[in-house]
């Protein structure tokens, strides 16, 4: 047997000075040769920690040692037990901090690089596909509305159907996938990848209605007493934070929100074969330090911008993954760390044209664990900027829970559900994801809606 | 796909269709809005509910051609479709008997001060509407909207038809009027034209609500792209409104918000007419 390789395969990855200039995928994608010799890393351990470590279970040790048997469609099925999105989780879970920290191999060199392979089976089914319909459990004649068409709605509308129920999706925009089409971009997570990954939900029988506002069409009560036999609230984090400070509302500050949705959702980037346009910016200052930060930065810098992020602690606490401050930085993107922006400041036509900011130190730690950032005094200053984009986070849509009788929401207008069931104070409702969780991961909202998906079953069934 | 069930155009540049979407016919109320889209590289633009109908399943709305998006809009013909149409969105317009309530309405808006005036009328109030036109050649509804309004003023800015002028005139008359008993105005059309409404009635402290109408992209309070500063506050015109107190909107900055792409709807529409062969630089 050849001696093991400690260290994981790298990735192909487009040059970081190339890729800075166009909106396709950064990250390659494995090779056969590369992604059998990774598959070969995985020791199949007895004690499935890696298993443990996945919010939907994913049985990782069995479909590795299907690809290390080059059984590539049974790689695909196993996966596709547990996860109805794999192309998409194989390019945005945060692996690192999930399956891959509880991998054995850490204790030696490197984890197998879980995602990457996920990645790999997703990417060969999409492109051979096996046409094999997904087993699917006789009818139980029961009716559930799955209310929003991000990753939470999704897994849940693609666990129910399987479990035999007939499921309804309803969408408010005018394509599926919530915030994996008008947040996540292009270069990290192709859009007709997740287009991809929606077909095959539907394909499970589920049905997707598009440009339905729930709650200005008909409300959940309404869903409930027109024959619905339960529903599921998946409707995200979408409501954007700003800062509260003088000049946000000048011409060229976006929340992250807008920014990215024009640029992901709407494709300004390809303005004018597409209608929707963006303030492209001389000098782009990104305001935050998370995941959505580092997107919108690299979009900006992308669109021809020079970009600067601005974060008010330091470069430890920032949330972001690792691997996307590290993607950002070699793109060139700039971080002044440690700043706070005070104001924004317009020309004669309001049209952004300074930001005002002060330096900050860390003092002690705050609620959240992470040392609090407190102001130097006298540190003023004042960037030239001609486009601004808050990356705060987000918070619930509030349209759902005004819309809903007796559903519990707390302070931050999240919806109140348990977190083993998803079960909200509400009969015959369910709930996951961010609309619960305020802004998290891709994959905790899978987590949350499978888990849902089996208690409304259970429900369903009684 | 939403269906364009009947067109007519109002004026040369003023369109009106009549969808089929019962989702949005079902719910609708005065002074809401719909996103519309067309097509797969279009934009999400919102439009003003101008009449629905539950129990036909359709929805009417108006518009006039601006940019690329109303210019291309406007070559559509009855049995063409939307692909999109989402709604009905925002708050609808609060509707009371307050007593005497003059609508205020300018250009195409004319259209949705209809259905405002049409819920006042029902509501018991005593409605005066006034609707100021450019020109006569420009002039639609007056019988629509003469049909719900106990008084219809008609202005024009060049003296073609009804008075000479601009709807504050009229307006400020009657708010000083000796036997004023206006209890409030409700005012949609250009931005400027409801921020001159605005400032002709704050003297008389008579209630002023205004339908705004900045720039949208989602239009469900997801990307704040329609905030607008009221009172100090920033509010989202999208689920907050359309209508806000006009006495406290921010008019400077709306219109500066309002302004933020003009440069790139001058080159979408100029692209657009090169592709059908009719643009200016044509050959060029």
């Amino acid at each position: 047997m050849a001696k093991l390789n400690l260290n994981r395969i790298e990735m192909p990855r487009q040059d970081p000075l190339e890729r800075g200039r166009n909106f396709e995928e950064v990250a390659l994608g494995y090779t056969p040769e590369m992604a059998a010799e990774e598959a070969s890393r995985c020791l199949n351990c007895p004690k499935r920690f890696c298993v443990s470590g996945c919010p939907v279970n994913v049985d990782i040790p069995e479909f590795i040692v299907a690809l290390k048997e080059n059984d590539l469609p049974k790689a695909a099925e196993i996966l596709k037990r547990k996860n109805a999105l794999p192309g998409i989780c194989g390019r945005v879970c945060p692996q690192e901090s999930q399956c891959e920290s509880q991998c054995i191999m850490n204790r030696q060199g490197a984890p197998v690089a879980i995602g990457r392979l996920e990645r790999y089976v997703a990417d060969w089914e999409r492109e051979n596909p096996s046409g094999k319909p997904a087993e699917i459990v006789p009818s139980t004649g029961k009716k559930v509305a799955v209310v929003g068409t991000g990753p939470a709605g999704l897994t849940c509308a693609a666990e129910l159907a399987m479990l035999g129920h007939k499921v309804d999706m309803f969408e408010a925009l005018h394509v599926a996938g919530g915030v994996l089409m008008y947040g996540i971009p292009e270069f990290r997570l192709p859009k007709e990848i997740v287009q991809g990954e929606v077909k095959y939900v539907e394909s499970l029988g589920v049905t997707l209605e598009l440009n339905a506002v729930v709650g200005k069409i008909d409300s959940v009560d309404e869903l409930l007493a027109a024959g619905y036999d339960a529903v599921f609230l998946g409707t995200g984090a979408g409501l954007p934070m700003f800062l509260g400070v003088p000049g946000e509302n000048l011409s060229g500050v976006y929340s992250a929100n807008e920014f990215l949705t024009r640029v992901n959702l709407m494709k300004a980037y390809l303005f004018p074969e597409y209608d929707t346009p963006v303030q492209v910016g001389r000098k782009v200052a990104v305001i935050g330090g998370g995941n959505v930060a580092m997107d919108a930065a690299r979009c900006a810098l992308r669109l021809g911008a020079e970009v600067s992020v601005i974060y008010r602690r330091s470069r430890e606490e920032m949330p972001a993954r690792h691997e996307e401050v590290e993607n950002a930085e070699e793109e060139g993107i700039k971080f002044r760390l440690l700043t706070n922006p005070t104001g924004f400041t317009g020309d004669e036509k309001l049209q952004l044209k300074s930001m005002q900011c002060v330096e900050m130190e860390l003092g002690e730690p705050d609620a959240s664990g992470r040392r609090r950032p407190i102001v130097k005094p006298g540190s003023d200053f004042s960037l030239d900027v001609d486009v601004a984009v808050i990356a705060l986070g987000t918070t619930p849509n509030p349209l759902i829970a005004q819309t809903t009788v007796g559903l519990e929401t707390n302070k931050r207008g999240t919806v109140v559900a348990d977190e083993a069931t998803g079960k909200t104070k509400k009969d015959r409702v369910w709930a996951g994801g961010d609309v619960v969780t305020g802004s998290a991961t891709v994959i905790s909202a899978m987590g949350a809606a499978k888990r849902a998906a089996a208690d409304m079953d259970r429900f369903l069934r009684s | 796909m939403y269906k364009i069930l009947e067109k007519q155009s109002l004026t040369p540049s003023i369109h009106l269709f009549k969808l089929d979407a019962p989702r949005v016919a079902a719910k609708a109320s005065a002074g809401q809005f719909v996103i519309i889209r067309n097509g797969d590289k279009g934009e999400r633009i919102p439009l003003t509910l101008a009449d629905w109908d539950a129990a036909e399943g359709t929805v009417t709305v108006v518009f006039m051609e601006v940019g690329k998006t109303t210019v291309e809009l406007a070559t559509l013909k009855a049995g063409d479709s939307l692909s999109d149409f989402a709604g009905p969105l925002g708050l609808p317009t609060h509707i009371d008997n307050y007593g005497t309530v003059v609508c205020v309405a300018g250009g195409f808006a004319v259209a949705t001060i209809m259905p405002i005036a049409r819920a006042l009328k029902q509501a018991g109030n005593r409605v005066i509407t006034i609707m100021g036109f450019r020109s006569k050649e420009l002039l639609f509804w007056e019988k629509e909207v003469g049909r719900w309004s106990d008084e219809l003023v008609i202005t024009t800015d060049d003296g073609s038809y009804g008075r000479k002028g601009l709807v504050t005139e009229p307006l400020r008359d009657l708010l000083a009027a000796p036997d004023n008993n206006i209890s409030r105005v409700i005012a949609i059309g250009p931005t400027v034209m409801m921020k001159f409404v605005s400032k002709t009635t704050e003297p008389f402290k008579t209630r002023t609500l205004v339908s705004l109408n900045p720039v949208m992209v989602d239009g469900t309070g997801m990307c704040g792209c329609c905030r607008v500063t009221v009172d100090g506050e920033t509010r989202f015109a999208c689920v907050d409104g359309p209508d806000f107190d006009g006495h406290l909107v921010d008019w400077d900055e709306l219109m500066a918000r309002q302004k933020s792409y003009l440069a790139e709807e001058v080159k979408s529409l100029e692209q657009w007419k090169c592709q059908r062969g009719t643009c200016q630089t044509e050959g060029k």
